[in-house]
């Protein structure tokens, strides 16, 4: 049965769905935990839904309305570049409104709900060939801009004073943070549901962020976790009739406890004999 | 003589507010010069200035004979500190490369020289025996060295720094400004210190621009810290006291003395 199905078109489309999905999340994830923003990733893919819902309503193809609804999140979200507490509440404000009105094109739409219930929890193995073409189109854009990016990117989402003082646009590279990581969860959202995101984006850059102090093989560890979890989950999704999301969420889950425990167990750094600041 | 920074009838207004107006002053080769005054005065504002972060509302400024913004890749930056995460993927060694091309765009791989660089600038901070250490995990005295050495190591021909002691004890503000006073001796870099208490660095000051709420004075320490100059600045009876070779300032406005806590606090309307 598992060999069986293992040749069919539809599962090889959905192994390279998933790769291109996790390659996204896992990199963009590496920068939104690094800027403590992972709360963002949840608001930016649940008002992808109300875009999904409203696309719906209004006969759209609700990927288009998803990218529509996380993209406009996304880019308000790093116009505001807000910080801390701030940032929580108003995120907070907006994703209760934003999933109110989901909830209300919903039941406006006179369809299928299980169009719905794919967006809500991921439909992996109903990729189209013509998907997979768009999904891999803007993974390609994301990557070659993180890539162009990088250095940028990385000295203001750890270092914003010492950035800004290099003139390093902070507003800007806030922007276009949200806007990439808009584009990977609307990418997300098709193999793994808006419910569970946070499983490819924030997982898999917060176990790389405990196993390795290097911010390159951050990046990578955090792609290579994400690619495990998806690929073992759309595997194990063949073999046991239970949710791919389920699989895919338990896996990075697993290597997060995984990457948590080796930290633990790692020897402290170098303390110098200097006294503490408190 | 060319100076390194060169200020001419600076002004600065926020809105309404009005900051200073015609500020003049000139900086030397290995001069220091302390920016003294109560919080909302501008302060971390003029080294914005400086930076060509923001534009003066009036005056010009010129750094290394050019504009601030294109003299900007040979100025040193040390901020306040400011505790980094501690899970961030982030080595010692990496934070201060970020000073060297973190603000550049595209793809690149770093020369061994470069490298090279970066472990110079380490090791002369005290910091290479944590050079792989994660910076969050580093004691807050230890990151601040750690942003001297970021400062430093692009080796800039000015160093601006923006309360860079604050929060810091005793043993790690000597530390600093020992390493801010060598870089100064040896390469000439001038210093432009942005600080509410002197006193640690009296011995190394030059000179000091007090700015005080409109208006300002810049001069040798014994010239500006004095009671008959703070109090014409303030338009009120300040007393400059000496106390066992501190210099304390009492009766300011908001009584801005020697262990007033940090800006941003309240503003005068």
């Amino acid at each position: 049965m598992f060999s069986q199905l293992l040749a069919q078109h539809f599962v090889h489309t959905a192994l390279l769905a998933g790769a291109v999905v996790a390659v996204v999340s896992g990199a963009i994830g590496v920068f939104v935990v690094t800027r403590g923003a992972s709360f963002a990733v949840h608001a930016i893919s649940e008002l992808g839904f109300t875009g999904a819902a409203g696309a719906l309503v209004i006969g759209v193809d609700p990927v288009l309305g998803m990218m529509g609804g996380s993209i406009v999140v996304g880019f308000v979200l790093g116009l505001l570049s807000l910080r801390g507490r701030e940032r929580d509440s108003a995120i907070g404000a907006v994703l209760a409104f934003g999933l109110g009105v989901g909830v209300l094109f919903l039941s406006l739409y006179q369809g299928y709900a299980t169009e719905a219930t794919n967006l809500l929890f991921g439909s992996i193995v109903g990729v189209s060939d013509s998907q997979l073409r768009n999904l891999g189109i803007v993974a390609l854009i994301v990557m070659v801009v993180i890539a162009l990016a990088y250095r940028p990117l990385v000295f203001s989402s750890v270092d914003p004073e010492g950035a800004e003082a290099r003139g390093v646009p902070l507003r800007a590279l806030s922007v276009l943070t949200f806007l990439l990581l808009a584009l990977a969860t609307a990418e997300a959202i098709q193999v793994v549901g808006v419910l569970l995101v946070l499983t490819l984006v924030i997982t898999p850059a917060a176990a790389a962020q405990r196993l390795t102090s290097r911010p390159e093989a951050a990046l990578l560890l955090s792609i290579g976790i994400a690619l495990v979890s998806t690929e073992g989950g759309i595997l194990l999704s063949l073999e046991k009739p239970w949710p791919t999301s389920f699989f895919i969420s338990a896996i990075s889950f697993a290597v997060y406890l995984v990457a948590r425990i080796v930290d633990v167990a790692r020897p402290r750094s170098t303390r110098m004999s200097a006294p503490q600041t408190a | 003589m060319s100076y390194v920074v060169s200020v001419r009838e600076l002004g600065l207004r926020f809105g309404e507010r009005r900051l200073w107006d015609d500020l003049s002053f000139e900086l030397a080769t290995g001069e220091l010069l302390a920016v003294l005054g109560p919080n909302g005065t501008g302060k971390s504002s003029l080294l914005r200035i400086l930076l060509g972060l923001i534009e003066p509302s009036a005056g010009s400024v010129e750094v290394l004979g050019r504009s601030p913004r294109q003299s900007r890749a040979r100025i040193g930056y040390v901020p306040q500190q400011r505790i980094f995460d501690r899970d961030l993927a982030l080595r010692a060694r990496d934070l201060v490369r970020l000073g060297l091309d973190g603000h550049r765009w595209g793809v690149s791989v770093l020369t061994r020289d470069k490298w090279e660089q970066i472990e110079r600038a380490l090791t002369e901070v005290g910091a290479a025996e944590y050079a792989d250490a994660p910076v969050g995990r580093l004691s807050g005295g230890e990151q601040q060295r750690l942003r001297v050495a970021q400062a430093l190591v692009a080796e800039p021909a000015l160093l601006l720094a923006d309360e860079p002691l604050l929060s810091l004890d005793l043993s790690y503000q000597r530390i600093i400004i020992g390493l801010l006073d060598e870089r100064r001796r040896r390469f000439g870099t001038p210093i432009v210190f942005v600080t509410h208490d002197i006193n640690p660095i009296l011995p190394m000051v030059d000179r000091v621009l007090y700015l005080a709420p409109g208006r300002w004075a810049i001069g040798a320490p014994d010239d500006v810290l004095t009671s008959e100059t703070l109090s014409s600045l303030y338009e009120t009876e300040v007393d400059v006291l000496r106390v066992r070779g501190r210099i304390v300032v009492v009766g300011t406005p908001d009584d801005q003395d020697v262990h007033h806590s940090h800006e941003h606090g309240h503003v005068h309307a």
